[in-house]
């Protein structure tokens, strides 16, 4: 149940998605309403924002995200960025993210081949984003990451772009996977769309060792609530 | 027709799995270096002569099979 206070986010659930309904539930708990989106849809619900979750969409066959990028709703998640939609991508909805062009760079596999699931220290770069606006400038944010394929990478031209720009948002502490820069997650140039392989939704909850998250999504849902008026009526 | 594609890494963009085979191949004695790791994409176009079916791969690498920032690809027709 939904109430007009709370900006609706649709949370996209493609074939291989895992981490879907961890951000439906993180949501609801910072005062969105959630609305689960199948990957099959060619249109997006009456929603504020857009979060593309972790998981393995289409078997991550190929490259992370490659496939993914072609679902019917990544046309319409591609034409709500484009009108200034707030859209998020986690772990695999930043390399699915990355693939359609949306954002800049690539994922790769870690440098060390392996899987890692673990918490690990971010350092917010930049608060002006409506993701991070609820940090603080350089603040360390506790986000547990757990990924194969988190090495992201651009050239060092576009890395100094990136840089000029203000557009990487969260870098690691100590760079768990190979990442160039250390980069944790960036955003486009319009600031709008955002994408990072930690799970914020994975540490809204005191009860897993982290609230931190929630300064990220928290963020998210109240750049939804303030940015677009639409909201999900009541009983949606 | 028949067709093969060929993807690699970019030079310089780090790849771990090509130097994990490196090593590997090294501990079995073997004097190797810059063993580097792509992907061997076999495919069966519908196209009636080579240029026309390497311009429809051209546009697969393009859209999907490969990406531009950190794969470079090569495309085998039959002679």
């Amino acid at each position: 149940m939904t109430d007009q206070a709370r900006p609706g986010v649709a949370v996209i659930t493609f074939p291989g998605s895992n981490d879907d309904r961890d951000a439906l539930l993180a949501l609801e708990l910072l005062g969105a309403a959630g609305v689960a989106v199948w990957h099959g849809d060619e249109t997006l619900p009456d929603v504020a924002a857009v979060v593309l979750p972790g998981g393995f969409a289409h078997g991550d066959y190929l490259r992370c995200g490659a496939i993914a990028r072609f679902s019917p709703a990544m046309k319409a998640v591609a034409e709500f960025a484009a009108e200034g939609g707030l859209v998020l991508g986690i772990c695999n909805g930043f390399q699915i993210l990355c693939e359609a062009g949306l954002l800049p760079g690539a994922l790769r596999p870690n440098a060390s081949l392996s899987f890692l699931c673990r918490d690990v220290v971010l350092r917010v770069g930049h608060t002006d984003t409506p993701f991070t606006a609820r940090c603080k400038a350089d603040q360390r944010l506790t986000i547990p990451i757990k990924h194969g394929e988190g090495c992201w990478f651009a050239d060092p031209e576009q890395l100094a772009d990136l840089e000029a720009n203000r557009q990487i948002v969260l870098r690691y502490e100590r760079n768990p996977n190979g990442a160039v820069g250390d980069v944790a997650g960036v955003c486009n140039e319009r600031g709008n769309v955002m994408g990072l392989m930690p799970h914020p939704e994975h540490a809204v909850d005191p009860l897993l060792g982290s609230t931190d998250g929630a300064l990220i999504l928290g963020g998210l849902v109240e750049a939804a609530r303030v940015a677009a008026p639409r909201l999900v009526p009541a009983g949606a | 027709m028949k067709a093969t594609v060929l993807v690699r890494p970019k030079p310089g963009i780090l790849d771990p799995q090509g130097q994990a085979v490196e090593s590997s191949l090294r501990e079995l004695g073997f004097a190797v270096g810059d063993a580097r790791v792509g992907r061997l994409v076999d495919l069966e176009v519908a196209a009636s002569d080579p240029a026309e079916a390497r311009a429809e791969v051209e546009r697969m690498c393009d859209q999907l099979l490969a990406n531009p920032l950190i794969e470079t690809y090569e495309i085998e027709l039959p002679a």
